[in-house]
């Protein structure tokens, strides 16, 4: 729980965001947090009022946006993600997303290169005047400066998996081999993007021209601990309809009953240009320029302090 | 019975009909992927330790334990008795069931024993335990070698570090818990 001094970090931190996204020609917009229907994903739960969801993210209606003519847009809000509980994880909690036209996922990797460099300028005081833009986490320095590494998650597999990508995806394995052999590697000495994801991994991204097994989809990790998530955007509604249905029919094989098809944002997909977007995790990102070690001392309460 | 999303450090699961304590928790969900659960166990029957993950639809039955307040009478061989001083009822635990705690066990101890489907499988002992020193060097006035402590045995027969002070014949009370010294008793 975060208490005075801790607040107006936090506070320091939106405020940086902001005007980040501003000097860019970011239009900051608000959209609704109830819908009748979520975007459909097999592993992530939304929660039920009143007969619509709260949303699990504001994605489908920030697409929405694009496709009726905005360029830049960002959006800070509140998401919900039933069962979702640990110390990098709370049910509820604040996103940032940000989507551009005519750009694809590599845009949005330097865009996240740049706007931590921002963050460092505008938070880092005394440590930001001379000297390399760095984070200081648990008492280690993470240098900012650019290129960040980029690594594939075939490469990751193959220098730190204990287990082989395809052999993970086989055997249901790649969410394990992903935590316990290779996230503590990614994000040490600076910040890492794993990128080209298992196309069955990218509900709602592109697929690569020149290789359709992987989606254009990357995660931004920083001391092992993954802060955005991010991809070109899948822009054809059949395709994307398709997609929704097999994710879907994992949620029943869950044992959960999926929400609607969203129809609306199907209908608009026809007219979105090709575009990008990520969604950042402003809890996780405040824990980390905050330098503490748990979710729950980056927010002002947890559900448990309710 | 318990789902995956019960879990948390201190609960007692069971698994293929052991009893286990998760001892360490952690939640995680990389990149939009299926929730893990991910637990250090420790078998409740044997003491092993491992790590182990489980997923959402994971389940696990309670394990059906119970404790009851009982003193302990004597030992024979590697045999212990209780006694619940309620009905008078005895049981018998057998040196692997005690453990460690055999070191700080004394006759007419008020002890808790855990049951696992109404079996013996552990002992609660008070926090701290009253015990006399049977073996010490003596404490050598002006000894300047430096030493904070010296080794001594207890009458259990368990051996451990104590101020230079604390002389043969003495009773101490031990830390049943860490099995450190606390202080010297007047007898």
């Amino acid at each position: 729980m975060l208490r005075p001094d801790g607040l107006k970090k936090r506070d320091a931190v939106l405020r940086a965001l902001r005007q980040f996204f501003h000097s860019q020609g970011y239009l900051e917009v608000e959209t609704p947090i109830r819908l009748p229907a979520p975007a459909p994903e097999a592993h992530i739960e939304p929660v039920r009022t009143d007969g619509w969801f709260l949303q699990t993210s504001p994605e489908l209606c920030m697409k929405r946006l694009l496709a009726a003519g905005c360029d830049k847009i960002f959006q800070i809000c509140r998401c919900w993600r039933r069962g979702e509980r640990g110390s990098r994880h709370l049910p509820e909690f604040t996103m940032l997303e940000w989507y551009r036209t005519h750009s694809d996922y590599r845009d949005l990797m330097a865009d996240c290169e740049e706007l931590f460099l921002h963050l460092a300028a505008a938070l880092g005081g005394e440590r930001a005047v001379g000297g390399p833009p760095a984070l200081t986490v648990d008492g280690r320095v993470i240098s900012l400066t650019r290129p960040w590494e980029r690594i594939t998650v075939a490469e990751a597999f193959h220098r730190w998996g204990q287990v082989s990508l395809r052999t993970a995806l086989a055997d249901n394995l790649f969410e394990e081999v992903l935590c316990r052999d290779i996230e503590p590697h990614l994000g040490q000495a600076g910040p890492a993007l794993l990128y080209d994801y298992p196309a069955a991994l990218g509900a709602l991204a592109r697929l690569k021209a020149d290789d359709p097994q992987v989606a254009e989809r990357f995660e931004l990790y920083i001391n092992g601990i993954e802060i955005a998530n991010g991809f070109s955007e899948l822009t054809e509604p059949v395709a994307q309809r398709r997609r929704f249905v097999a994710e879907m029919e994992t949620v029943r094989s869950l044992g959960r009953q999926p929400g609607p098809m969203p129809e609306p944002f199907l209908a608009d997909l026809a007219r979105l240009p090709p575009a990008a977007g990520i969604a950042l995790g402003v809890d996780r990102l405040v824990m980390l320029l905050l330098d503490v070690r748990t979710i729950d001392e980056a927010v002002s309460f947890t559900p448990e302090e309710l | 019975m318990f789902t995956a999303s019960d879990l948390r450090k201190g609960l007692k699961i069971q698994i293929d009909g052991d009893p286990y304590l998760v001892v360490d928790f952690q939640f995680a969900k990389p990149g939009k992927g299926q929730a893990l659960y991910r637990t250090k166990l420790r078998n409740m029957l044997n003491g092993n330790q491992f790590e182990r993950t489980f997923r959402s639809n994971d389940k696990f039955d309670r394990p059906a334990l119970a404790e009851r307040h009982m003193q302990f009478l004597y030992s024979q061989a590697d045999e212990f008795h209780f006694m619940d001083l309620n009905n008078y009822e005895q049981i018998v635990m057998n040196r692997e069931q005690v453990g460690d705690d055999v070191n700080f066990l004394i006759d007419n101890m008020e002890v808790d024993v855990l049951l696992f489907n109404d079996r013996p499988i552990g002992l609660t002992l008070p926090n701290s335990v009253n015990l006399n020193v049977t073996k010490a060097d003596p404490w050598m006035k002006g000894d300047t070698s430096g030493s904070d402590t010296k080794p001594v045995t207890v009458q259990t027969g368990y051996v451990l570090q104590v101020p230079p002070f604390v002389e043969e014949g003495e009773l101490i009370q031990i830390d049943t818990r860490t099995g450190a010294y606390i202080t010297r008793v007047k007898k």
